[in-house]
């Protein structure tokens, strides 16, 4: 029991490749609901280390289990099955108060009793801490969320940016091993929304705590993380780096989710050298960096980013991925045009064009063109 | 135009209904309040203000008295309604709306008719009393009727759903999260509750508190049901001024000192205990 335990963190901790001990581990944890005499597996299985000091993000569709997910994290829900772990120490039994987590909820839940200080200083109150410290300490913290002077505020006198900054002090003034945030920013609007990002990024790194943050605003993840887990139907579909993930989607499902992607049906033909030629259609081959033997011919799908991809009326040169279309629309939007291109294959591709010092567009409506690429710049994926 | 007339529209039906039925009988009480005279030889109107220092020096015990049964009965039942209207709101899952119907199925009974029913259970060879008494667990000669206990039990007992119903109103509007989050903070079930749930649920008490006392205090329904001659209380007396003596006059005295008594009362309850001071209280 004693070495498989030890074997299994070890695992992790080559995996995560940074501190020996993550922050967060997540092992095999499921949670299933009663509703209505039926069963609802709002997580159906998901393993995951977070690493310590690192901003780590649960993005994923509405009803995808992050809040779950993170209610268990917190203490809130108890997993059906698996194991939570902070710092190495099993806590999955471990009520929310004994925890040295602390979140900051989606309505901010600030006590509406209370005015900025006293809600800020309510943890260190309860962890009796001295009241000389606590003193210096909510000051301090106020002063990091720029709140300083509004100490005698109750929140339903502050804006909702505001409150979402006594929600953040709240939580960090008592030095949590780890800050949840659930979707923080949610409920403000985008200016204010994109402003308290970069706040939120300031912050993370001054305190240099770690950061789990759920959203479903896909922006919002790739510009703060250092790691994404997209997760789908109570599943992390998956794990690794903001560019990684938009560069690289490992299943349909991600590239689908993150940004805007063009899928492409194909049959492997040949594959050598850690290039597969994929056959498109009748006519056309497009050419795809693969691991060997990971392919072995058979239906895959590629797929490729809208800004990667180049529009000409001339056929491109035969060491790059080409495939012929139709322009459906072209939409000119200020800093690129986008056009849409029906392929002969039948499926839709999206491009982007950068408008570059001549403000000149390639193709009109209705014209014949080439889509090409480098074929680094595409991905076959499974389904 | 008519923008500024239709609020108006909408207090008429009500306000009409309060000036025809509650303004009117008290203005022609006040009057009352001040005349000399007797039913035979009828009421003439003398200003005399005496009438008012008569009936409080004459049933000062019955005032003092009625107001310790109110008070009584009002901690009584906070003491009783909180826990359930706390555990309605926080358990009662999906069949909340069942258990708020159970506190409220008693007004399906006549008032009076609750309140007899609870003399043939106390009485002295009840079906309460007489086995305790076969047992010999209290003496032969105890009894429960015609004392102070009797009295504050039926109020209580009377007036209790006025209490469970504002507290659960109250508890039912406390945001779960913000209880999560005083769990989030390290605090025990025992922090939350007295930091968190009770302050943010005090405007229900609050409520609760003008809902019962007021009334219980007035209330001679009990007294005179379940109390003796040592337990008579305010309302009686009125009672027994208007319907037994015919001293319209000491009775409409009595009844409008026993509204500013009240009147007073709770507005130096409500200046004490504003709800903003006992929330300020509750958050050190
Ligand atoms: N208490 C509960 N009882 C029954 N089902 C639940 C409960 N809580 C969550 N679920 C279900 O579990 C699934 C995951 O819910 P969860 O709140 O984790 O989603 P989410 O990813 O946070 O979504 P959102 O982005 O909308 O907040 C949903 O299908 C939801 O209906
Ligand atoms: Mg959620």
């Amino acid at each position: 029991m004693i070495e498989t335990q030890a074997g299994k963190e070890a695992a992790v901790a080559a995996a995560s490749d940074i501190s020996p001990v993550p922050a967060i581990e997540l092992d095999g944890v499921v949670k299933e609901y009663q509703a209505h005499g039926e069963v609802v597996q709002a997580v159906k299985g998901v393993s995951l280390a977070i690493t310590e000091g690192e901003f780590f993000s649960m993005l994923g569709p509405s009803g995808c289990g992050k809040t779950t997910t993170m209610r268990m994290i917190a203490g809130f829900e108890d997993p059906t099955r698996g194991t939570v772990r902070l710092h190495g120490q099993d806590v999955t039994d471990v009520p929310p108060n004994k925890r040295d987590v602390n979140m900051v909820f989606q309505s901010y839940a600030l006590f509406p009793h209370m005015n900025v200080w006293e809600n800020v200083a309510f943890g260190l109150r309860r962890k009796r801490v001295p009241d000389q410290e606590i003193k210096r300490r909510v000051g301090e913290m106020l002063e990091i969320v720029a709140l300083t002077g509004r100490e005698k505020r109750r929140p339903r006198e502050m804006s909702g940016g505001q409150q979402q900054r006594v929600a953040l002090a709240r939580a960090l003034v008592n030095n949590p091993r780890a800050l949840l945030l659930d979707e923080p920013l949610g409920a403000l609007d985008l200016k204010l929304r994109q402003a308290m990002q970069i706040e939120l990024k300031r912050i993370q790194r001054e305190v240099g705590i770690t950061f789990v943050y759920v959203t479903h605003d896909q922006n919002e993840a790739l510009t703060m993380s250092d790691r994404i887990a997209v997760m789908n139907d109570g599943l992390v579909e998956q794990l690794a780096g903001p560019r990684e993930i938009y560069e690289r989607p490992a299943t349909k499902f991600v590239a689908g989710f993150i940004g805007t992607s063009n899928l492409l049906s194909g049959t492997a033909e040949a594959v050598s050298g850690g290039t597969a030629t994929i056959r498109v259609g009748d006519r056309d081959r497009v050419l795809v960096p693969v691991a060997d033997g990971t392919l072995e011919g058979g239906a895959v799908e590629v797929t490729v980013r809208p800004e990667k991809i180049r529009i000409s009326h001339e056929e491109p040169g035969a060491d790059l991925s080409a495939v012929r279309g139709t322009v459906a629309e072209v939409v000119y939007l200020g800093t690129y045009n986008s056009y849409a291109v029906n392929l002969a294959g039948g499926a839709e591709f999206t491009v982007f064009e950068q408008n570059a010092r001549d403000s000149s567009i390639t193709a009109e409506r209705g014209d014949s063109v080439w889509l090409s690429w480098q074929p680094q710049h595409s991905y076959a994926i499974g389904s | 135009m008519r923008r500024k007339i239709a609020p108006y529209l909408l207090i008429l039906p009500g306000g009409l209904w309060l000036v025809i039925f509650l303004v009117v009988p008290l203005v022609f009480m006040a009057s009352v309040s001040t005349q000399e005279g007797d039913v035979v030889n009828g009421f003439v109107q003398t200003f005399r203000l005496a009438n008012f220092a008569d009936a409080l020096l004459q049933y000062k015990t019955q005032f003092l008295r009625s107001a310790g049964y109110g008070l009584a009965g009002t901690l009584l039942t906070i003491a009783l309604a909180y826990p359930v209207a706390y555990w309605i709101a926080f358990k009662g899952g999906a069949r909340k709306s069942t258990y708020l119907l159970l506190v409220l199925l008693p007004f399906f009974v006549s008032f009076v008719l609750r309140t007899v029913s609870w003399k043939f259970l106390l009485a002295d060879d009840g079906i309460l009393l007489q086995p305790l008494k076969d047992i010999g667990l209290v003496p032969a000669d105890f009894h429960v009727l015609q004392t102070t206990v009797a009295v504050v039990g039926g109020l209580t007992y009377n007036y209790l759903p006025f209490m469970i119903l504002p507290i659960y109103v109250a508890l039912e509007r406390v945001d779960p999260r913000v209880v999560e989050a005083s769990y989030d903070l390290y605090s025990t079930w025992r922090d939350s509750f007295t930091k968190i749930v009770l302050p943010l649920s005090l405007p229900g008490v609050f409520a609760g508190v003008l809902m019962t006392f007021v009334p219980m205090t007035s209330d001679y329904v009990n007294a005179s049901i379940l109390g003796g001659p040592a337990n008579t209380m305010i309302g009686n007396i009125i009672q027994t001024e208007y319907l037994v003596n015919n001293d319209y006059p000491a009775g409409a005295a009595l009844s409008f000192t026993l509204m500013a008594a009240m009147l007073i009362g709770i507005f130096v309850y409500a200046k004490a205990l504003g709800t903003e001071n006992v929330l300020e209280a509750a958050a050190r």
